[in-house]
């Protein structure tokens, strides 16, 4: 064995590369933490930028309601679809109503959007920020007496915030609307006791979640946007990834935050 | 006054700035010139507060830069960044009035408007294109547009970063006077970054050479030809061979 191996497989040499990794982690999650802070302070505290908030407010929640929509219309009818027919292996077809509700609403309505947010929007924001960053526009924005933490990022994530939960509405409704739509004309449910179930299955506890979702996932994916965009390197590659990591974060975060409140909803 | 003295900056292993010590008299146009990567743009942006100097201080009027409410320290400055560094999403009259749209220097909007146009004439550029996005502008408009929106506020101290790449040579002698132009007219002091030596000649009242991190040599313009100084003779006449190492 080489010298060089012999030092890879040094357990030392092991322990030293995961303190190193786990150090990093640590850092990176702190200056989230601190970015994060910054964000929703500069959220808070005047001025306010009213042009910046609507404009994020119109890219980040109405521009994004055709992909949200027909998303969960797909996903609301394949649902009922997958459901009719794995419940009929045991006599269970009349659950359909019950199970796309349920599920549109706690879990596929919310995550879904969440992460068609973060390939949507997280991408363009980190996309932008950071060529305003490689383009010297930040450093603008600086000289010219605007902080862009105020102008940038509190607009965006405010927007992610407010909107996202209005999206995930939209999606628990349009997925519902899309089962509904399989299960009456193709499975020949009846339309009238397919609503009456739905209505009466839900609880408010599963709509409370499903907004709270929206509004975490919205705040992930913009806040993942703007880190990523506001500290990307230099040039194309710079910007490509930070677009990449922004999707990545986003996505994983989003993934994890649905099972923390699944949790802390759910948990028996 | 600006003072710069003993700024050191280095970015890792890399130590840009060595020990930089320059004054610029107040109403008067400093040039630096020197190699790439020797810290031009790092030494403008540690005055501007943009970069954080490991050490040194940095004086402007006698006071700390560092210290002071620094929107009032920022609205005395202007500055036209090398690739002008316009807001995409803005129109052309909405980047020039950028500072008096919000903040401090907040103005109404047929007012904001009407300075924007004045300027966007000083520069020579026409009414029309107040109302036009920075994308569909050709470098030198956008380089113009870059310089209304550093004078839009009638600032005491203008910088400017590279004011003629990219541009033909015939845009570049526009810009350039321009800038000379600009500068008597309002009594600014200006500190620009060059490579360009026409660029230098039209602009600066004095030169700097940074070298290394250091100021190598500083004088008058009309010096410059005549200093004796083996750094700059060479960096001037744009000869390979000479103390400064010419990496090929």
């Amino acid at each position: 064995m080489s010298d060089s191996a012999g030092a890879r497989m040094n357990p030392v040499t092991l322990l030293a590369a995961l303190g190193r990794w786990t150090l990093g982690i640590i850092a990176g999650a702190g200056r989230v933490a601190i970015f994060a802070f910054g964000a929703v302070t500069h959220i808070i505290r005047p001025p306010i930028y009213i042009r910046e908030v609507w404009l994020a407010f119109l890219h980040i929640g109405w521009l994004s309601l055709p992909v949200v929509a027909l998303t969960a219309i797909f996903t609301g009818g394949a649902l009922a679809l997958q459901i009719y027919a794995g419940g009929a292996r045991f006599n269970a077809e009349a659950v359909v109503p019950q199970i796309v509700a349920i599920g549109m609403v706690r879990e596929l309505g919310p995550v879904l959007v969440g992460l068609m947010i973060a390939a949507r929007v997280t991408s363009s924001i980190a996309a932008e920020i950071a060529t305003m960053k490689v383009t010297e526009q930040i450093d603008a924005l600086v000289t010219l007496s605007t902080h862009p933490m105020k102008y940038l990022i509190a607009p965006r994530v405010l927007a992610g915030l407010v909107t996202v939960p209005f999206l995930v509405g939209v999606g628990d409704i349009v997925g519902i609307a899309g089962g509904y739509t399989v299960a009456v004309y193709s499975l020949d449910f009846n339309a009238a006791n397919y609503l009456q179930n739905t209505v009466n299955f839900l609880e408010r506890l599963d709509i409370i979640s499903s907004l709270v979702k929206g509004c975490a996932f919205g705040f992930i994916a913009t806040l993942m946007g703007c880190y990523y965009g506001m500290n990307s390197g230099r040039g194309a590659q710079g910007v490509g990834r930070a677009t990449k990591s922004s999707v990545e974060a986003a996505a994983v975060l989003i993934l994890a935050a649905n099972f923390l409140l699944t949790g802390v909803f759910f948990s028996v | 006054m600006i003072v710069m003295e003993d700024v050191h900056k280095a970015f890792g292993p890399n130590r840009v700035l060595q020990g930089m010590n320059l004054e610029i008299a107040t109403g008067t146009s400093m040039v630096i010139i020197g190699g790439s990567g020797t810290g031009k743009s790092v030494a403008l942006k540690c005055i501007l507060g943009l970069i954080q100097p490991d050490a040194g201080r940095i004086l402007v009027d006698g006071k700390d830069a560092r210290q002071g409410d620094r929107d009032a320290f920022l609205a005395r400055f202007g500055m036209l960044f090398q690739g002008a560094a316009l807001f995409d999403s803005l129109p052309v009259w909405q980047n020039v009035a950028f500072r008096l749209l919000r903040g401090s220097l907040k103005r109404p909007k047929a007012e904001a408007y009407e300075i924007a146009v004045e300027k966007l004439r000083r520069v020579g550029l026409k009414p029309d294109v107040a109302e036009r996005l920075p994308a569909e502008l050709s470098g030198g408009m956008q380089k113009r547009v870059g310089l209304a929106r550093a004078i839009a506020a009638d600032p005491e101290i203008i910088f400017f970063d590279e004011p003629t790449t990219g541009l033909d040579p015939i845009m570049a002698g526009v810009i350039n006077e321009l800038i000379r132009e600009i500068v008597e007219e309002m009594g600014a002091t200006a500190m620009t970054i060059t490579h360009d030596m026409s660029s230098v000649r039209a602009i600066a009242d004095n030169v700097a050479m940074l070298h290394d991190g250091e100021i190598q040599w500083t004088g008058p313009v009309a010096q410059m030809d005549a200093s004796g100084d083996p750094y700059l003779d060479q960096f001037i006449n744009g000869r390979s061979d000479g103390p400064i190492e010419a990496v090929r």
